[in-house]
Formats: C-alpha cells, sequence, structure tokens
C-alpha cells in the first residue's frame, strides 16, 4: 500500500532518517547537558558529542573541524555569511556580487545591507539558471568584497559552476559565499577545491532535523572573519552566540555521516527514479517543459511547466502528491516565480509550474502512481483549459488580444 | 484553505465545455490573460423568445478558486433570463465558496465573464439589446 499523500517535496524538506532520530534522543533527555559547561561531566558529554558532529559535517564538505559554526537553520547562516562578512570589511569596500536566483535568504540580506549603503549587482542567469563565472570576473571592482552564488538552486535544481566562480573569485581576491543548502549530499562538493570561503548548509534538508544549520567560515588562505549578527555569550568563535541545539547538531552530524557513507549510490539511485518520472510525464504528455538544466541538475530534481494547465489547478487535482508549484496563485503575493522568470520563461507557463524532488525513500511504486495520476490530472485540466482548446484549433495565444485585468 | 465545497466543485465542475461560438443565439465571453494566470471562456445561449439562458458552458485556466467561481456561477444562471442573470454578482460566489480575501479577484473574473458574454450576444443580436434605462436598472 502506497502511503499517501506520495512525497515528492524533498527540496522544501526531509523527513528525519530514523537512525538520525536513535542517535538524537538520548541528548534530549540523560545527556541535556549545555555544550558550553566547562565544568561538569553533563556539560563535557555534551560538548564532545557537538564536536564528533562538527568534525563529521566537516568532512563531508573537505573543511576542517573549527571551521564549522552551528546557526539556527540556513536562512541564519546565509543571513551571517553575507551581513558578516560585508560589515566586517566594509573599509575594503562596499560592493557585493549575487545572483537574481539566490534564496531570498541572501537577497534580502543583500536589499537590507543596500539601506546601508552596501552596492550589489545582480548577476542575471542564462535560460537553464546558470550565473557565468566570466560575468562575475567583469563585475568585480576595486570596491568588491564579496560574491555569494548558491552551489544549486531551489527551484529548478540548476548546478552552478562553483569552482569556476571560485577560482575567479580567489584571483581577485574576493570572498567567496556559496549557498549549498540544497547541493549538500547531492553533488559533490568540496571547499578547498571549489576555492569556497564561507558555505551554509542545512540538517532538515539532509534527513536531519529541522531548527539546525551551520556556516563554513575558511580559517586560512584566507582566514575569513565576520560581525556577529547575534550578539551574547561568545560562543562559536565569538560569530555566532547563543546555547548550542544539543540534540539537533548531534542529528545534523549524524546525517552527515549517512550521506558520506551513501551519497554515491544515493545520487545514482535519486536520478534514476527523477529520470523515469520525467520520461513517463513527457512521453504521455504533449506541451511540457523543463525548467533548469537538462544535465547539469541535481539529481532529485524536476521542474516542469504543464502548458495550458495552471499549476495551483493542477495541485489541486493530485491532492494526494506533495509538490510545491512556481504559480502566483500559491503564493501570498500572486507573483510568479522570479527564479522561473529570470531564466526567460514566459509568465503564461511559469503559472503552469509544478516542482517535483525525489528523496531516500521515495521508490519505483510512488513513481508509477505519481506519473499515472500526473497525466490524468493535466488531461482532466486540460478539458477545461480554454488556453488548450484554442492552441488545438491552431490559435496561438501569445497573439490573442487579452483583457488582462486585476493583478 | 478552501472550504469543502469549492473542493468538491473544482473535483467535479458543472457545465464544462463548448458552444457553437458562430451561432446568432450564442454569446461568447473570454476575460482575463495567461500572464495574470486567469483565462475564463464562457457562453451562454439565449432563447429569443423568453430571453432565457437555456444552455452555458465554460472552460476555465486558472487556479482552484477560479474554477469553482466560474462553476458555480454557470449553475446560477442556468435557466434564467439575461436580466435575472445579470443580476448575479461576485459577492454570491465569495460567500457561497467562503473565498479567501487573496481569491476574490477570481469571483469578479467570473462576474466578467458574464458580462462580457451577454455583451458578444447583443453585439450579434442588436434588436435584443434592452434600451440604455433597461439596462442602467
Amino acid at each position: 500500500m502506497l502511503k499517501k499523500p506520495v512525497y515528492l517535496d524533498y527540496h522544501a524538506t526531509t523527513p528525519v532518517d530514523p537512525e538520525v532520530m536513535r542517535t538524537m534522543l538520548p541528548y534530549f533527555t540523560e545527556n541535556f547537558g549545555n555544550a558550553a559547561s566547562k565544568s561538569h561531566e553533563y556539560g563535557w558529554t555534551a560538548e564532545a558529542a557537538v564536536e564528533r558532529a562538527r568534525g563529521m559535517i566537516a568532512r563531508l564538505i573537505g573543511a576542517t573541524d573549527k571551521e564549522i559554526i552551528f546557526t539556527s537553520g540556513a536562512t541564519e547562516s546565509d543571513n551571517l555569511a553575507v551581513t558578516g562578512a560585508a560589515r566586517m570589511y566594509r573599509e575594503k569596500g562596499n560592493h557585493i556580487i549575487t545572483s537574481a536566483i539566490e534564496h531570498k535568504a541572501v537577497l534580502d540580506s543583500c536589499h537590507a545591507l543596500e539601506r546601508e549603503g552596501f552596492e550589489i549587482t545582480y548577476l542575471g542567469v542564462d535560460k537553464y539558471g546558470q550565473v557565468s563565472p566570466e560575468d562575475v570576473k567583469k563585475a568585480i571592482t576595486q570596491r568588491t568584497i564579496l560574491a555569494s552564488i548558491m552551489a544549486a538552486n531551489n527551484e529548478i535544481g540548476t548546478i552552478n559552476p562553483v569552482a569556476a566562480i571560485g577560482r575567479v573569485c580567489k584571483e581577485a581576491g574576493v570572498i567567496f559565499h556559496t549557498d549549498a543548502v540544497q547541493g549538500v549530499g547531492k553533488m559533490p562538493i568540496d571547499v578547498e577545491k571549489m576555492g569556497i570561503d564561507l558555505l551554509s548548509l542545512s540538517a532538515h534538508k539532509i534527513y536531519g532535523p529541522k531548527g539546525v544549520g551551520a556556516l563554513y567560515v575558511r580559517r586560512k588562505n584566507p582566514r575569513v572573519r565576520l560581525v556577529p549578527i547575534i550578539h551574547g555569550g561568545g560562543h562559536e568563535r565569538g560569530m555566532r552566540s547563543g546555547t548550542l541545539n544539543v540534540p539537533g547538531i548531534v542529528g545534523f552530524g549524524k546525517a552527515c555521516e549517512i550521506l558520506q557513507r551513501v551519497m554515491t549510490e544515493e545520487i545514482r539511485r535519486m536520478q534514476h527514479l527523477r529520470d523515469m518520472l520525467w520520461d513517463g510525464i513527457r512521453t504521455q504528455l504533449e506541451d511540457v517543459y523543463l525548467n533548469g538544466h537538462p544535465d547539469e541538475r541535481l539529481p532529485n530534481s524536476l521542474n516542469v511547466s504543464f502548458a495550458y494547465v495552471e499549476g495551483e489547478s493542477l495541485m489541486m487535482g493530485m491532492k494526494d502528491i506533495a509538490v510545491s508549484s512556481g504559480s502566483a496563485c500559491t503564493s501570498a503575493s500572486l507573483e510568479p516565480s522570479y527564479v522561473l522568470k529570470a531564466i526567460g520563461v514566459d509568465e503564461d507557463l511559469a503559472h503552469t509550474s509544478i516542482r517535483f524532488s525525489v528523496g531516500r525513500f521515495t521508490d519505483e511504486e510512488e513513481i508509477r502512481y505519481v506519473v499515472k495520476k500526473v497525466v490524468d490530472t493535466v488531461n482532466k485540466l486540460r478539458e477545461l483549459s480554454p488556453l488548450y482548446e484554442m492552441a488545438k484549433q491552431g490559435i496561438d495565444i501569445k497573439n490573442v488580444q487579452w483583457t488582462g485585468h486585476h493583478h | 484553505m478552501y472550504s469543502k465545497k469549492l473542493m468538491d466543485i473544482c473535483e467535479n465542475p458543472s457545465n464544462v465545455g463548448t458552444l457553437d461560438k458562430d451561432s446568432p443565439d450564442v454569446g461568447t465571453g473570454m476575460v482575463g490573460s495567461p500572464e495574470c494566470g486567469d483565462v475564463m471562456k464562457l457562453q451562454i445561449m439565449i432563447d429569443r423568445a423568453t430571453r432565457v439562458i437555456k444552455d452555458v458552458k465554460f472552460k476555465t485556466f486558472g487556479c482552484g478558486s477560479a474554477i469553482a467561481s466560474t462553476s458555480l456561477m454557470t449553475d446560477w444562471v442556468k435557466g434564467k433570463s439575461i436580466e435575472d442573470a445579470l443580476k448575479f454578482t461576485n459577492a454570491e460566489v465569495v460567500k457561497e465558496l467562503e473565498l479567501p480575501a487573496i481569491k476574490i479577484h477570481c469571483s469578479i473574473l467570473a462576474e466578467d465573464a458574464l458580462r462580457a458574454a451577454v455583451e458578444d450576444y447583443y453585439k450579434k443580436n442588436p434588436d435584443m439589446r434592452p434600451a440604455v434605462s433597461a439596462l442602467g436598472g
């Protein structure tokens, strides 16, 4: 029996792996100590567990233990990286480079910095969603202190040429931050080989708990310093005060340890399921379009526009599948996805997009079910769609004089 | 966020389909735009003698509330005279479907579609158009 709704929204969050859960449990109860308590056994046990976890996280991305700073999640990591570096190096310059399709945690930090007098360049991306290292290079000026470019995009899964961007930044002496929340565990990441100075990651995207994240902060070549955004007891080398979330951190560490073990095989497996989903959809439906890079894309990611069918109504029609949509109607702002807009997806098609993301617990039976459900629902809704009818009659909807309206 | 009634209508909308837009008895209204994410096409077939809407069909590209709003409106106007049908307002849809504030524009669009269909019918049949004062009433 299939468990419903079938979960295909692993980009949004993932269930905690049972092994992770088991590892965490004692740290809620018997090993409840504060990792900052240096005077007794409870504190030492907690601290040792935190340090083990720190090591596991560091190993997954090719860093050293001391370069990992724990946070409340990737939003905080992005905020700390961008804001903290900007304020630290403000005397050196006030220019920051980022891309138009970064996560809001980066974009909104940049907007806030603009109000503090920083100048931000928002680089465009190509039709697949990639930032060109050449564009980064061209954007760098004497005043540039930081570039923040994501490893892989959360909506379309496109992977950026991170190593090449890292090289460009290194040559120019610009600090390079990458939001690797979606990339970790789904693509090889090595902060040394890729020239990364700051890297954000999150536990709940990799089968760890919610409410814990980390920021990698390079300690040499160069040693990166940050102005903290949370003040207090001076935890985490002064960069992030606050009592550590020990059970969360323990789970985060375990999640990374598991990934290190299973990642190669898991990538292959997810890619197989993802391709099976896409093949099923595109062979049975006409006028479906893949959003994102055809190859340089996260192995679990599939963003599709189903022409003539609005995304929210499609999701309603397949309530027993948990996915997300780039449609305006699902957002509070009624604006379609800024990511799809940035890669040049026409607005009418942006309204029809659905993001599927598979993961560790997805299986073939689920994919077969989803393919059938998607095909049936799209066909049903196309029968209901005036746009589909017009397309069948050979009318190009782009040439129609629409009345437009309230938005 | 949606009421059960809205979900049920989306599952099984009534009066989906197409009437012959070239027929003199049929008025067609198409409102919205694909860029905005909603397009509604509404067609009404009028009985000349009684001015009654004998048949009504719609197709909607849009979110669940847009589909449900149009479906509900077609149920409402079917069998009514043009004049009675035009008494329909989006407020009825909002109430009946318990539309959240952010979706009220969907119900307005349904009302616009009806008015556009009636207008199209009058264009084809100028003799059926009531005197201005009657419309204003």
